[in-house]
């Protein structure tokens, strides 16, 4: 893709990734047709050894359905996900358990992805345990301890439980199990979105120099553009499971194309009061449309201060704008 | 006389690990159509300080001080009197939208019991005034809307049903506890405009809870920077966020990511929020202040005026040279532009 080093075969190649969950007992008769909530709808995207590809959008649009859908842990509807060029579309769950080993997930909720009832060394040995059945308990325990060192916690806590620590603690440790085996791509599904602003910078410090050490590919997800632009390389803007935009960073955030990005971009609030107060806002209009009924055509038309007639009747295809940028809209 | 005056508030909890003191010793006054921001991290007793100006502590908690309203003291007023004040001349939004409406009762019933209740109005006039609400707040199709349950709204209608229903008495102070934490950011913008204009029209004063310093620069007169409970930085906006002179304030405007920033390592504080029931006897910041001075962790530093701008009440050792000449030495470091 755009500007980042790479080699031929992409690492994850997604191409037009559908999952649509069925919604079972609507009605009480059996011959109504079964209505989908269409969670991601059409999405393709490559990425390449050590880079990071970051995903922006609002609650629903996605993205998170996308980070499962990678890994399988949500069912796949259409579409294909090929991890090293092998495609993994009802694959068995011994070849993702293979898989598996290469790539990692970083959850949302720091306390709520780790098990009340096992220690830090637990914890963050497990994947070892799994994947590196041959490893002396001697090596095991040196990696745990080694892994722990490395994302900021000290030897004592070892064999203490996730509730003796605070969020950004808990998140370093979901970060030494995801990063334990040595993967080459983790997923990262809103890392830092509940920690606060001090904690946010030391585990996106900590992601960054891990990256650049391990020779890392990150899928990270986000809501927050300022904290995606400060880790990504590309970022792929998702509205109500569609790509709307996707570029490469520098030409995401000086010239943003899609109608979308521009709105959400100028909504986010600068710590700064003269260019707060002095800046005029491109507002939406309204609420995310239903997944369920969705929008005819274009499905941001419905929020979009620009939407012509046209925009109701077909889907725009993500298509080259600018030399770093692909934009799914018919006006530009 | 000012619309709201708090003295000296604080606000302690019985707890099993013995007495804790969540908030210590804030004070503010503020005035009509005037808004006041408190920002600070989980922890710094920022929500417990308002709930304890509204009387809505939990029952092991205990507030001190003094929170005037037009000469009246809130804290010491009998529960009684207290209801006629609160919801009424002094409303609040909670932070979040789902668990703070009823979830059994439509929003009609839930927006006329309040002026039922405060201004003895029949259901009928209640019904057409809470309607008027709603539609002051930009809420599409009101009049059909103001039949349904809480769960039948988005988040941000449902924030907005709960601006509209703490307008309903058009009261002289509004507090306002992260209304906008749970939103996404395009929403957010939708009700930080429409508070700023309700503001406008009715002159309300804002008291605006909130961790994101953004919605701070572009709302807020005055900005109170907590942490561990306790006042570091007090002043106008402008001061604050163009001057910072405490450590934590700085560290915090640092930290936040920005659009226009480069590539460079973002400036984090180091460690962890502290453990309010065991707490340094100086200055709570102390041990993830990159600055600190032997006394900081021994003796408390004196909240006072700053020797550089009258405006901005400060509780540091340090003088503000040394502050922003440190700080700058950090970004140097770190390789972050200054």
């Amino acid at each position: 893709m755009t500007g980042a080093p790479h080699s031929v075969q992409p690492l994850l190649s997604v191409k037009n990734l559908r999952v649509h969950f069925p919604i079972r007992g609507e009605s009480a008769w059996p011959w109504t047709p079964t209505r989908f909530l269409k969670a991601v709808d059409g999405v393709s995207f490559d990425l390449h050894a050590g880079e990071t590809l970051g995903i922006v959008g609002e609650s629903g649009c996605g993205k998170s359905t996308l980070a499962r859908a990678l890994l399988n842990l949500v069912p796949l509807s259409d579409g294909s996900v090929a991890w090293h060029g092998d495609e993994m579309r009802g694959a068995s769950p011994q070849a993702w358990q293979a898989k598996r080993k290469a790539v990692q997930m970083i959850f949302q909720d720091p306390l709520a992805s780790l098990d009340p009832r096992m220690t830090v060394a637990q914890i963050i040995g497990e994947p070892l345990r799994t994947h590196c059945p041959e490893l002396s308990s001697a090596q095991h325990n040196e990696r745990v301890l080694a892994m722990m060192l490395r994302v900021g916690l000290t030897a004592q806590q070892i064999n203490r439980y996730p509730h003796e620590f605070s969020g950004g603690q808990c998140q370093r440790i979901g970060i030494a199990r995801a990063l334990i085996l040595k993967p080459q791509v983790v997923i990262c599904d809103e890392p830092v979105s509940a920690l606060d602003v001090s904690i946010q910078a030391q585990i996106i410090n900590l992601l960054k120099e891990l990256q650049a050490e391990m020779g890392l590919a990150l899928v990270f997800i986000a809501h927050d553009l300022a904290v995606v632009k400060h880790i990504s390389q590309r970022v792929m803007v998702m509205y109500l499971g569609r790509a709307m935009e996707v570029a490469h960073k520098h030409a995401l955030y000086d010239t943003p194309h899609h109608p979308y990005t521009q709105a959400l971009l100028s909504a986010i609030p600068v710590p700064d009061p003269r260019i707060e107060r002095g800046k005029t806002l491109q507002l939406l209009q309204g609420d995310l449309p239903s997944p369920i009924n969705q929008p005819s055509g274009c499905v941001f038309r419905t929020r979009c201060p620009k939407a012509v007639a046209q925009c109701a009747q077909d889907i725009p295809p993500l298509r080259r704008v600018a030399p770093q940028s692909q934009s799914a809209c018919i006006l530009d | 006389m000012h619309l709201m005056e708090v003295k000296q508030l604080g606000v302690q909890f019985q707890t099993p690990d013995g007495l804790v003191s969540a908030v210590n010793g804030i004070s503010f006054a503020l005035d009509r159509g005037k808004t006041l921001g408190i920002v600070g991290e989980s922890g710094s007793g920022k929500s417990q300080s308002v709930l304890a100006i509204m009387g809505l502590l939990a029952t092991n908690g205990r507030a001190t001080g003094q929170v005037l309203y037009q000469g009246q003291d809130l804290i010491s007023m009998p529960t009684q009197d207290l209801n006629r004040i609160r919801g009424n001349r002094v409303a609040m939004i909670f932070q979040d939208p789902m668990t703070s409406l009823n979830p059994y009762l439509t929003v009609e019933r839930q927006m006329t019991e309040v002026l039922e209740f405060h201004k003895g109005m029949s259901r009928k006039d209640a019904r057409a005034k809470a309607l008027q609400a709603l539609d002051a707040v930009k809420m599409p199709e009101a009049a059909k809307r103001i039949m349904m349950y809480p769960h039948e709204f988005s988040g941000g209608m449902r924030q907005r049903v709960m601006i509209a229903m703490s307008l309903l008495c058009e009261p002289d102070v509004l507090i306002a506890d992260e209304p906008t934490t749970a939103l996404d950011v395009t929403v957010q913008a939708q009700i930080l405009i429409l508070m700023r204009e309700l503001q406008r029209d009715f002159g309300t004063a804002i008291v605006m809870i909130t961790h994101d310093l953004g919605v701070v620069a572009g709302l807020c007169d005055e900005v109170m920077v907590l942490y561990g409970g306790q006042v570091m930085e007090q002043g106008d906006a402008e001061s604050i966020f163009y001057k910072p002179s405490h450590p934590y304030t700085a560290g915090l405007l640092a930290a936040v990511p920005r659009l226009e920033g480069g590539d460079a390592p973002m400036l984090a504080i180091p460690g962890a929020p502290p453990n309010m029931a065991r707490l340094p006897a100086g200055c709570p910041f102390t041990e993830r202040c990159v600055m600190a001075l032997p006394q900081c962790g021994t003796v408390r530093p004196v909240f006072a005026p700053a020797a550089h701008d009258a405006h901005v009440l400060r509780a540091c050792h340090l003088n503000i040279e040394d502050v922003t000449q440190n700080l700058q030495r950090l970004k140097a470091q770190q390789g972050v532009a200054a």
